[in-house]
């Protein structure tokens, strides 16, 4: 019965996305207040639906219901609990029931909190968010129904894939979704806003914190993705600039692009136009990254399904919302008028350039993504674009930004004065390039700019970033949570800048074969293999090895546990390399291949500084967490007064 | 309306009108990317072994016999995950395998052959990328048959598999197979 209800659970949702949508816009249009209280409930209704049917399919997981197709082929009598619910979002049709679960419930939470906004426009932003729902249900339904049956019913299943059997990975697409189509809810704004012509700083103001959250989810969402694929793979690893990968990045980009942006538009009422557009494209492109994966079109280890059906109806899809939307700004943008200027000096400027190198760096990423793809189509011969293009056009503008963020954190709004922030710029200068001398000692090797000019920017936006609350603290002045967020941001970039440095280029890598009781040194550290043998998990037999490693001294510093995996149902060999953390470096072992005579071949790494890649990456989000928390964005909304002055004109 | 604020929406439409076009008009498929160099002889390569690189490798060497050209990375995800089915397709034929190191770090990819395990019987560095193109390979891993002749007769894109080695491969290896 699990499946059939679950069918009809969705059916449901489809029908009040339908009316959500449809009160929406109209009672907003007609200004009929009984058509526009329908919305809310209708929202909440739709969200209960959607969640029931998340939950009928999380049930059949957990019942072992062989019966129901999607089952049968991602999950196993054998499987571990947790990862029976890992796999409902396993494969394609579960990952996109996630897309719409998740979606359903950030329009919940719109649809609760947005009581202090004007009631004709938390109409249009919820008949918007409807919109988005109902062709993402009616996707769902026709093209990838995860709750068809199977008859006969297998006695057992197909198991899921063994890459997705780690709790990082379990984690990591609902995060990831929840970032990805949080994005909505600014699009959504958006929308409303340009449908009513109404494009004011209550707008921004309204919008930013809602674009913070679903911000600091994609940050998450995608270090979790890259710790994984570091510890997993089994190559250590962490950015592969594989097509799937850059599909998150991109909007993450846009989207922290828009968080920037949005800033100016608040507080200055200025880019108004250009943060409308950011809002639109941040979700786009997280649109565009399902269509690229879901359909196919672009061949990736991560495109699990792949169906030219699905391909061309998420593709209408795409284009009834992002055509749509960008019709709806050619229309609307061409009305606004900037009355406020700046100067050059000032954050307004930081901010602009933020925002071009920012979109410059996702351009740049998108057009390697599809140039391939577009070259073919065309018949201009194929071209290959690899990780050594991504890394080289990505530092293009990274540089310049990083240098951007240290300066322009104190770049007072409209006109800044050099004077009372040059005596700090150069002593924060200063610091980052004595620290990036003795940090090119200490790992030694011989001298590169990039790694020295990496060294020194990491330096100097921690110490710039550690500076503007040490300021307020001086002055003894309150921190506002907005800028206290802003630093700790800030912190976190160059965190991750020291870490992707230092990690990238001062590694160690070997790969060695050895025999028992044998030895290989890699960065001072004495790896010996002491023990093999067989092990049985739950649903895999393994190899597993005990290496203990010693340091230059000759003390002990950890024996780890590499392992070679092989599940049972999907055959599929696994690399869960062991791996040792300090506050200094990773030690990582993995496990290869039995060349015979008991000799084995293994990867040894050192890897200094690494985990701060990802702590930094952290330390954004938890700034983001910080800044969206701000108490100004609680107050009541609906008491404040438009400015007139910033509205558009009317058509 | 401003003209210039219709640019989004209109770059946004010509994207979609390849996608479209991708999907259906061109009948493509990623995987069957058709390869201009079906049925014309084998672009020659020229290079150097990536153990020794003061071997060279050529395909001449392998003309007379059918040949399989791979080109992969140590870079390449999928590249990762066709290794263990290349090794299975070299267990069971005598077809030469040749790869073809794309662009990549040469102790890496010694390292990786070490650590997976090496299929081919010869393995050729491609540093300049420069092979590839005269090849046309649009990305790693891509697979070549080369016949008796010295002409391509299949191309396979993406992660090989010895299911495609049986379905699309061997056939074609057959006298008179790949017309």
């Amino acid at each position: 019965m699990t499946a059939e209800l679950g069918q009809i659970a969705l059916i449901l949702a489809l029908c009040l996305t339908i009316a959500q949508a449809v009160f929406g816009l109209v009672g907003a249009a007609r200004g009929w207040d009984n058509w526009m209280a329908v919305v809310r409930p209708a929202t909440v209704g739709q969200a209960g639906f959607v969640v029931l049917a998340f939950l009928l399919l999380a049930s059949a997981f957990l019942a072992n219901d062989f019966s129901v197709q999607y089952v049968a082929m991602n999950s196993n009598s054998q499987l571990p609990t947790l990862y029976r619910v890992a796999a409902v979002w396993g494969a394609h049709e579960g990952s996109m029931l996630l897309w719409a679960t998740i979606l359903a419930l950030w329009s919940c939470a719109v649809a609760l909190l947005s009581r202090s906004l004007p009631l004709a426009f938390a109409s249009r932003v919820l008949a918007v968010l409807g919109i988005i729902s109902a062709g993402i249900l009616l996707f769902i339904l026709l093209t990838s129904n995860p709750f068809i049956r199977l008859v006969p019913a297998p006695f057992d299943g197909n198991d899921l894939n063994p890459l997705l059997q780690d709790p990082a990975l379990a984690m990591h697409p609902p995060i990831l979704y929840t970032g990805y189509v949080g994005f909505a809810v600014a699009f959504a704004f958006a929308c409303a806003a340009m449908i009513e012509g109404r494009l004011d700083q209550a707008w921004a103001r309204w919008t930013r914190p809602w674009t913070t959250v679903a911000w600091l989810f994609l940050t998450i969402g995608i270090t979790l993705g890259s710790w994984w694929a570091y510890y997993e793979l089994g190559w250590g690893g962490w950015w592969m600039w594989d097509p799937v990968e850059n599909a998150s990045f991109m909007p993450w980009l846009a989207g922290t692009a828009l968080i920037h942006s949005l800033a100016v538009t608040e507080k200055r009422g200025l880019f108004r136009s250009w943060t409308l557009l950011l809002a639109l494209f941040a979700f786009s492109l997280s649109l565009l990254g399902t269509f690229l994966v879901r359909s196919g079109i672009i061949v990736s280890v991560h495109a699990f399904a792949s169906d030219p059906l699905r391909g061309v109806f998420i593709l209408g899809l795409l284009a009834l919302f992002i055509l749509g939307a960008l019709t709806l700004y050619a229309w609307r943008a061409g009305q606004l008028r900037s009355s406020a200027g700046f100067e050059l000096w000032s954050r307004e400027s930081f901010l602009l350039f933020n925002n071009i190198l920012l979109v410059i760096a996702a351009s740049l990423i998108l057009l390697g993504t599809l140039y391939p793809l577009l070259l073919a189509l065309m018949k201009l011969g194929t071209i290959s674009v690899g990780p050594p293009y991504f890394q080289l056009v990505f530092l293009i503008p990274v540089i310049p930004l990083v240098t951007l963020l240290i300066v322009g954190m104190h770049a007072a709004w409209k006109r800044a004065r050099l004077a009372p922030v040059k005596r700090r710029l150069v002593s924060i200068a200063l610091a980052g390039v004595i620290a990036a001398v003795l940090l090119s000692l200490t790992f030694g090797g011989r001298p590169r700019t990039l790694v020295f000019v990496g060294l020194a920017l990491a330096v100097a936006a921690m110490l710039s970033a550690l500076s503007v609350p040490f300021d307020h603290l001086r002055r003894r002045v309150t921190i506002p949570r907005g800028v206290l967020g802003m630093s700790v941001a800030h912190f976190g970039v160059g965190l991750f800048t020291l870490g992707a440095t230092v990690a990238s280029a001062y590694q160690v890598e070997r790969d060695v074969s050895l025999g028992m009781g044998q030895s290989a040194n890699v960065a001072g550290y004495d790896f010996r293999l002491t023990d093999l043998r067989s092990v049985e998990g739950p649903n895999y037999a393994a190899r597993e090895a005990d290496v203990v490693i010693t340091d230059a001294g000759g003390r002990v510093v950890t024996v780890l546990h590499p392992q070679k995996r092989v599940y049972r149902v999907q055959q599929q060999p696994m690399t869960e390399a062991g791996i040792n953390v300090s506050w200094r470096r990773d030690l990582f072992v993995a496990l290869g291949e039995d060349l015979g005579n008991g000799v084995w071949s293994l990867r040894l790494q050192y890897k200094p500084l690494i985990r701060y890649l990802w702590l930094g990456s952290l330390c954004m989000a938890l700034g983001g967490l910080i800044a969206a928390t701000d108490r100004r964005y609680r107050i009541a909304l609906a008491r404040e007064r438009v400015d007139t002055d910033t509205v558009a004109e009317r058509a | 309306m401003k003209a210039r604020f219709l640019i989004p929406a209109l770059a946004v439409a010509v994207l979609f009108g390849f996608f479209w076009y991708a999907l259906k008009g061109g009948d493509y498929d990623p995987q069957l990317i058709d390869s201009p160099l079906i049925g014309r002889p084998a672009p020659d390569i020229s290079t150097v072994t990536l153990a020794d690189a003061g071997r060279p490798l050529t395909s001449k060497q392998f003309l007379g016999k059918p040949f399989v050209v791979n080109f992969w990375g140590t870079w390449c995800v999928g590249c990762r995950e066709e290794h263990p089915e290349f090794l299975a397709i070299a267990k069971e034929t005598d077809v030469p395998i040749v790869g073809i190191d794309w662009k990549d770090d040469h102790p890496a990819a010694v390292a990786w052959l070490g650590q997976l395990g090496n299929p081919y019987d010869a393995v050729g560095v491609d540093d300049d990328g420069k092979i590839a193109i005269d090849w046309g390979v649009y990305g790693a891993p891509e697979t070549f048959l080369v016949s008796a002749a010295g002409e391509v007769i299949h191309k396979h894109v993406g992660p090989m598999t010895v299911e495609a080695w049986r379905k699309d491969f061997v056939p074609r290896l057959a006298p008179g197979g790949g017309k």
